[in-house]
């Protein structure tokens, strides 16, 4: 099954946001999108050059940005604000728990670069906490998609949905690998491929991480259960809770901070569910620097051979238990 | 259309209630809210056409936002004065399980309530988005905004007249009260921020200024602000009042700003204030 999986067309999570933004724009008059100055980045042009009178650009103030997007919504607007994680969530996390999430009020915040594979800009644009800061947030959804394909489906799926959502993806291109024009259900965990050895949950980029990692191990007589989780928040604790009774162990994956991202989020789920061996593949305690994205991420641990050392140990544990 | 001397009854009452509130609970912002009450009560019952069966998106009525949430008690008056919601809810200002929580939220779906406030220097950010909103569903209403004078310290205000200024959110209409005191004291010794009507100005906006505790004042100001909208430019209106008025001891007094009066204190100020329209 693994093996349907392949990285021959790789793309850019952000472009699927851009892509999906111009389909959005043809379906619903209401959705208005937002940027402060880095249209381009965001991938925008198309929804620009079609709708330059739902295309707002605030210039360098997120804060405002955040604020306007709220007041947009009196009025049955569905404003889709774009701009760097770091911009969308640290600097304007007030705005958004007041005016956003506390107002209850329909705004999309959507949040490319996100992570170490911003890459050579550094620390000060790559955010490794954003995933923590959203998911803590009451009201609010908070949706990592792993590829093209998936967010562009999610970009569509959340003007469907009433409520605040964090969307996040990132930079770089990366193995496009999710069905085409597969429907994104807000609040499903994808279950990659059905195994009965190790579960491996991941998130965002790493899931394409997991998926290399399960190759590996099939291919040494280990059957993994891998477990896309595309929406943090509200997760689907079920399939969780069913894959680690199964499996008895787990491992997460994510380009996030350890704390408070998906291995916090799991972590807390099988504590009060079903505790098994469980190692985090994050990020550890650190701040990133500028580099490829592909050299960050072995150097910060967060690669394919973490994700097999990380299996090797709780299997191991496991095995002890027994 | 109502007369100034049924504004001037209104407001009385209004001010009555922001004391009872306050005194009722031992908590909340008696200072900014009397000094805002003219403002208030010209706004609600003279200036805006607004709906009292209150609905979220408001298409079809003018809308108010308070950036400066902590003077909620003038708002919750006003409102319940003008027939959102009965005024015996008043009673449960700032109490477990009230709708009239400290700050305003729409958590509680209190009627006239659209965002929350109270994290100060949000609001004029909202009220430029609804203002947009408007033009968008071509709803030729208008949105009034209100921002104390302190709050205007926090930086995404000036975020909010520059966007304003430049995109000519010509259909929003904001008022600062001015009263020059804040918690730790008075704004020129907190953070002397100069003359603002100037820099309204150098970032595009059209202003005025007027004494706001003088209802007929506020009115007739307000009624110029409106016909000078929709030519291009947002409006500001820098509103002179005196935390505290018009009683007494608390005129001017920064120290009223979130302090409630004890009973020998509220009857001092209640004798200032004969009943117009009833307590709650």
């Amino acid at each position: 099954m693994l093996d349907t999986y392949t990285d021959k067309d790789k793309k850019e999570t952000r472009a699927g946001y851009g892509a999906a933004l111009v389909e959005l724009g043809r379906k619903n008059h209401n959705v208005v999108a937002l940027t402060a100055d880095l249209a381009g980045s965001l991938r925008m042009d198309a929804f620009i050059k079609e709708f330059p009178d739902r295309f707002i650009q605030v210039g360098i103030a997120e804060a405002n940005m955040m604020g306007i997007a709220a007041g947009l919504t009196i009025g049955g607007k569905i404003p889709y604000t774009s701009t760097f994680a770091n911009f969308s969530t640290g600097r304007v996390y007030d705005q958004i728990r007041q005016s956003i999430a506390y107002s209850e009020k329909n705004v999309k915040i959507c949040a490319s670069h996100a992570g170490l594979t911003l890459g050579e800009d550094g620390a000060t644009h790559q955010i490794l906490e954003d995933i923590g800061l959203m998911r803590m947030i009451p009201k609010m959804t908070v949706i990592v998609p792993c590829d093209y394909n998936q967010t562009k489906a999610a970009t569509l799926a959340i003007a469907d949905y009433y409520g605040p959502v964090y969307l996040r993806f990132g930079r770089p291109k990366v193995a496009n690998f999710t069905p085409e024009n597969e429907p994104f259900e807000i609040g499903k965990a994808y279950v990659l491929s059905e195994g009965n050895d190790v579960t491996i949950i991941a998130t965002g980029h790493l899931v394409w991480k997991a998926i290399e990692a399960g190759k590996i191990l099939t291919r040494q007589g280990v059957s993994p259960e891998i477990i896309n989780i595309a929406t943090i928040k509200p997760l689907d604790e079920k399939t969780v809770i069913n894959s680690i009774r199964k499996t008895g162990c787990v491992v997460t994956a994510e380009e996030h901070q350890i704390y408070g991202g998906l291995g916090d989020l799991i972590a807390g789920v099988i504590s009060r569910n079903y505790p098994v061996p469980m190692e985090m593949v994050a990020v550890n305690d650190s701040f990133g620097e500028s580099g490829q994205p592909e050299e960050l991420m072995t150097k910060y641990n967060i690669d394919t051979p973490n994700v097999l050392e990380a299996v090797n140990k709780v299997m191991g544990r496991k095995q002890m238990k027994n | 259309m109502a007369s100034i001397e049924e504004l001037k009854n209104i407001a009385t009452q209004i001010r009555r209630d922001i004391l009872r509130m306050v005194h009722g609970s031992q908590s909340g912002h008696p200072g900014g809210s009397l000094g805002c009450t003219d403002f208030f009560t010209a706004l609600y019952f003279e200036i805006m056409k607004h709906n009292n069966q209150f609905n979220m998106d408001g298409i079809g009525e003018d809308l108010f936002f308070l950036s400066n949430g902590h003077i909620s008690p003038v708002w919750y008056s006003t409102l319940s004065r003008a027939g959102y919601f009965d005024i015996k809810e008043m009673y449960t200002f700032r109490k477990l399980n009230t709708r009239l929580q400290g700050h305003p939220a729409i958590a509680e779906h209190l009627e006239g309530i659209r965002v929350a406030s109270g994290s100060l220097g949000q609001g004029m950010s909202v009220a430029i988005g609804a203002a947009l909103a408007k033009k968008f569903n071509h709803d030729d209403h208008l949105i009034f905004s209100l921002h104390g004078d302190g709050e205007l310290e926090e930086g995404q205000n000036w975020e909010a007249i520059m966007f304003a200024g430049a995109k000519k959110v010509d259909n929003l209409i904001s008022t600062i009260d001015w009263n020059g005191q804040q918690i730790d004291g008075t704004t020129k010794k907190v953070l002397d921020y100069g003359d603002l009507a100037p820099k309204f100005e150098a970032f595009g906006w059209k202003t005025l200024q007027m004494y706001g505790n003088n209802v007929e004042e506020v009115v007739s100001t307000l009624k110029l602000a409106k016909t000078l909208t929709g030519q291009g430019q947002p409006v500001a209106v820098i509103m002179k009042t005196h935390m505290g008025y018009p009683i007494d001891f608390m005129v001017d007094n920064h120290e009223w700003h979130g302090v409630a009066p004890n009973d020998e204190q509220l009857a001092k100020a209640l004798e200032q204030l004969p009943v117009t329209l009833g307590d709650y």
